[in-house]
Order: C-alpha cells, then sequence, then structure tokens
C-alpha cells in the first residue's frame, strides 16, 4: 500500500517503444498496475500485448521508455526479478517426455524458498497425472501445468500470456476460477487475452491495446460507462398505449416498434428501472422483457471502429 | 550461477531414455556393430600386415572415440535447435536458468551416454582384440574427456545460433566433416601439403587426436601439454562465444 491508502504501482511502464526491424510492435505504451488486483493487457492478435509482457518481465529490452517492477529495472536486475515474478508464456513448450512431477520439481530446485509442489499439484487438480508425460496431457492440463510452474516460487507478480487461448469453454472456466484464486491469496496478476469475455469475467481493470498503441484503460464498468453508456430493453406487449406510455419516458433516447416486440434504448443507470416503472404504473401486460447490455466488445468496437475477431 | 544443473542433467539423461530407440540407438547399436564387425573381420585382420595390426592397435580406440564425441555434437546441436523450435528453451529462459547450465547439462548427458558407450565396447572388444596390459585406461578416459569436452564446446557454439533443426545437421556436417579428413587419423599432419596443414593445425580435432593417440601409444603427458592447451583453448573461446550469441528463440 502506498503512502495515500491507494494501492501502490507494482508495474510501472512509461512509454515504451519495441520494434522489430522496420515493423513496430509496441509504439507508446504507459500503463501502471497496482498491487493486489488483477490486470488485463486485451487486444487483437499482433497488437503488440505480447511484446509489452516480455518486456516487463525482463525477456526483452524495449527500445526506449523506463519500466519498473517492484521498484527494480526487468532488465537491470533480472536475476533478483525472476526469483520473484512467475511467468506463463504463450505457445512455450515443455520435454515431450518430461513428467508433471519431474517438471514442478525442476523449477522448485532453481528458486531459493520454493511452495511445497505435491500440494500445488493437487490444488490445480493435477495430482492423478504426476507420474503423466507432458506430451500426453490435455490442453488444459498443460495450461494447468505451467500456472503450477508459474506459482512454484510463490511469486509476488504472475504474468499469463493468452491462458486461454484454445482451451473449451469448462477448461477456461476452471482456469479463471484459479486465477481469482491467485489473486484472492494477494498476488498481483497480469495478463494479456483477446477474449472480452474473458478480460470482463476476469479483469479489475484492463488496457485496451492496438497496433502498438494503449486507447484507454480502466475497468470494464468503467470503459463501458464511458464509451458505450446507451442500454437497451427488449420487450413484447400487444398493448395499444404501450407506444405512447414508452416514449414519454424522460430517459428513453430511441423506441424501435417491430410487430409487437419494442426495442428501446437511453441513458442512465436508472434507465431499465424506469422501464419497469413505466410498465407497472400503466399495467401494460408484456411477454417478453430483456435487457442487452453493452460490454468490452462493444467497446472496442467503439473505440476501433472493427470487432476484436476481424 | 550452475543452479538446478544436476537435476537438469539427470532429468535430460531420464527423457534421452524415454525415446524410442534413445538407448538402443546411441549405446546398445554402436556396442553391437563393433561386436559383429569384429567377429566378421577379426580372424582375418590378426595375421595381416604390420600397418593394419599399428591401426587396430592405436588407431581404432582413437578412431572410435572420436566418432562417437562427434557423434555426440551433432546430437547436442540437433537436440537443442529442437528445444528452440519447440518453444522448450523459451520456457527455459524466464527462470533463473542460464544459458551455460541447460548448454552444459546436455554436454554431460552426452559425456555420461559417451563415456558409457566406450565402456561397453571396450569390454566387447577384450575378447576380439587382445587388450594388451599397458593400455592406459585411466590415462586414456582423462585424454577422451578432455577432447570430448573440447569437441562439444563447438557444438555449443553452432547449438547457440542455428534457427532450426533442419539447419543444424549440415550446418554441423559442414564443419565436422573436414575436421575428421584433417584431424590427422587418416593422414599424419606433417605428411599433407603446407596449405592443409596449416587447415589442419587451427582444428581443435587434431590436437584431440593427437593427444589420444599420445596417450594411447603410452607417451607421457608433459609432450602434450601443447595439445591440452590447444583443447582448452578452443572450449574457452567457444563456450564464452556461446553465452554472447545464445538464441532462446
Amino acid at each position: 500500500m502506498g503512502v495515500s491508502g491507494t494501492p501502490s504501482p507494482v508495474i510501472q511502464v512509461s512509454h515504451i517503444r519495441k520494434s522489430y526491424g522496420a515493423t513496430a510492435a509496441v509504439s507508446d505504451v504507459s500503463f501502471d498496475v497496482s498491487e493486489g488486483e488483477i490486470f488485463g493487457l486485451i487486444g487483437p492478435n499482433g497488437a503488440g500485448k505480447t511484446t509489452t509482457m516480455e518486456c516487463v518481465e525482463g525477456v526483452r529490452r524495449p527500445d526506449a521508455g523506463q519500466i519498473s517492477i517492484m521498484g527494480l529495472d526487468p532488465f537491470r536486475d533480472v536475476y533478483q526479478v525472476q526469483n520473484r515474478i512467475g511467468v506463463q508464456l504463450q505457445q512455450a513448450q515443455l520435454q515431450k517426455r518430461i513428467k508433471v512431477w519431474e517438471a514442478v520439481d525442476l523449477w522448485a530446485s532453481l528458486y531459493p524458498k520454493p511452495l511445497d509442489g505435491n500440494r500445488l499439484l493437487e490444488h490445480l487438480g493435477l495430482a492423478d497425472k504426476r507420474n503423466a508425460w507432458f506430451m500426453t496431457l490435455s490442453g488444459g492440463q498443460k495450461q494447468r501445468l505451467f500456472i503450477a510452474l508459474a506459482l512454484i516460487n510463490d511469486p509476488e507478480v504472475v504474468f499469463l500470456d493468452e491462458l486461454t487461448t484454445g482451451l473449451d469453454p469448462q477448461s477456461r472456466r476452471a482456469i479463471w476460477d484459479l486465477v481469482r484464486g491467485i489473486r484472492d491469496r494477494g498476488k498481483t496478476v497480469f495478463l494479456t487475452t483477446h477474449l472480452m469475455e474473458e478480460a470482463e469475467r476476469l479483469c479489475d481493470r484492463v488496457a485496451i491495446i492496438e497496433y502498438g498503441k494503449i486507447i484507454d484503460i480502466g475497468s470494464p464498468e468503467e470503459l463501458v460507462g464511458r464509451h458505450c453508456p446507451t442500454r437497451t430493453v427488449v420487450l413484447a406487449t400487444g398493448d395499444a398505449i404501450a407506444e405512447e406510455r414508452l416514449r414519454a419516458i424522460p430517459q428513453v433516447e430511441n423506441v424501435m416498434c417491430q410487430d409487437s416486440q419494442f426495442t428501446l434504448q437511453g441513458r442512465g443507470d436508472d434507465f431499465v428501472t424506469e422501464v419497469i416503472q413505466c410498465l407497472s404504473e400503466n399495467r401494460i401486460r408484456v411477454t417478453d422483457f430483456r435487457t442487452v447490455l453493452p460490454n468490452l466488445e462493444d467497446v472496442f468496437l467503439k473505440l476501433t471502429g472493427h470487432s476484436i475477431r476481424d | 550461477m550452475l543452479r538446478g544443473l544436476w537435476k537438469l542433467t539427470w532429468l535430460e539423461i531420464k527423457i534421452f531414455l524415454r525415446e524410442p530407440l534413445g538407448a538402443f540407438g546411441s549405446i546398445l547399436f554402436p556396442v553391437l556393430v563393433f561386436v559383429v564387425v569384429s567377429r566378421f573381420a577379426g580372424g582375418r585382420l590378426t595375421p595381416g600386415s604390420l600397418s593394419t595390426a599399428g591401426f587396430l592397435r592405436v588407431g581404432l580406440p582413437v578412431f572410435v572415440s572420436v566418432l562417437i564425441a562427434l557423434s555426440g555434437v551433432s546430437s547436442l546441436v540437433t537436440i537443442i535447435s529442437i528445444y528452440r523450435e519447440g518453444g522448450i528453451l523459451k520456457r527455459l529462459r524466464a527462470t533463473p536458468l542460464r544459458p551455460q547450465t541447460i548448454l552444459t547439462a546436455h554436454v554431460l548427458v552426452k559425456l555420461a551416454l559417451t563415456a558409457f558407450t566406450l565402456a561397453l565396447t571396450m569390454l566387447a572388444g577384450k575378447r576380439y582384440y587382445p587388450v594388451h596390459n599397458h593400455f592406459p585406461v585411466f590415462g586414456f578416459t582423462i585424454a577422451l574427456l578432455i577432447s570430448t569436452w573440447s569437441i562439444l564446446s563447438i557444438g555449443f557454439l553452432i547449438a547457440s545460433i542455428v534457427p532450426t533443426a533442419r539447419f543444424a545437421q549440415p550446418i554441423g556436417a559442414a564443419i565436422l566433416y573436414p575436421m575428421i579428413g584433417l584431424c590427422g587419423l587418416f593422414v599424419p599432419v606433417q605428411s599433407m601439403p603446407l596449405a592443409l596443414q596449416v587447415v589442419a593445425r587451427a582444428l581443435p580435432l587434431t590436437y584431440a587426436v593427437s593427444l589420444l593417440e599420445g596417450i594411447r601409444k603410452g607417451e607421457a603427458w608433459s609432450t602434450h601439454m601443447g595439445d591440452v592447451a590447444a583443447l582448452v583453448v578452443v572450449f574457452v573461446i567457444c563456450t564464452a562465444l556461446s553465452a554472447k550469441v545464445f538464441r532462446w528463440e
């Protein structure tokens, strides 16, 4: 905790730049990550997420700019930093025929104060795979093993790069729970993802990055409120007075009617409540009612003009 | 600095032995070939010419040693490049493991396997080639260790820079095969044309062969200090260079 009582930044990145030949992977990136939060760098493939993360890990050296992690320079003090961070890398592999316990045992031997590997495997649901070769593990099991390796040194900051890419929804959810568990034990989590749902469900704060630049930073709610304040209510009713009454609600900006289905758009936190009140005061019978709330996907679309999958 | 070295070395030996054909291909197969060839040719060569007998007595152990050491280089280069391509090196990079540790572990694996193969070959050889009482097992082993370590450091350097496994083999071969031809095993260095002599003197294998042959013949270590020094210099240069240029991905 900082002097002011707000969580102090564990990671400070200011104006970093990194090019590979003529292509600028990261052109001007700045952000802070606070202690004990899950911070997500989100953006499409090739936006510069991994490069940025690898600079913070000390694996790459930025061409320009400053990075501080736990008060250290990740490149200059790389040995010190490595003892205090845990890393899961995108597209990393292990020896095909290494056994799960052997990998954990090797990693544990590399750090001064490792956790108990067996308990870690148990916690991650890999206890019955202890003697399995790496090549025989499923995608989700491999990722859980990589999480185990990232946690073996009881790190203060954990880096997770595209952790759930290629996993089925069920494994993905299981991994999300694990990541929340890491934060709940007081650690800082810095992750990258191109899955907006993942960012929304998991991250306390996100930075949206595209073409090597940060477009905006904030909690998912803040970003949605800032860029996509419009909420939508869809309802179905056969009541003839419905349209007139609904249009009369002050916060309603737009009403579209198709057959007996109404689509209302409006702003403000009270918008949905106002609509419900109006319906009940006028005793309007509805056969369908649902709200469509904007999400990070919409924010991304609004900010960049295209969907993240394009 | 070498934290994790022994654990990694032991682990890599186990992993290697789990490979299909791992133990068979690199340990048993050479011994088997040796035994079969010996059975086949052993009887006929005994009354052969003096020079053949001389080669068998001095040349063959050296020749076998050198070949096994060289196959160690090529498999070292291959395995490191497979690790690089597969993202294994990348994963190891984000740990306190240093490139020297990873390379050293693989060298130790190769040394252990080489030593084991040679020991088996020698045991087998005892049956077919009467080993003279004065065969300097201890000295020859030390000489072989020094030579192998030095030759493997060239493998370090190649392994540090070749981008993929497909490049590893041809680059390794292009460097190693000329060395075999010029190392003095087949043609004494002194009887080569001057230009080739200069090249031969620049190749570490030449010193390895000179050292191994000398020790095999029972010559004193003091007469081979130049060879040892040359091998050490090669080792130091290659190791230092490879630590500098090591590519993780």
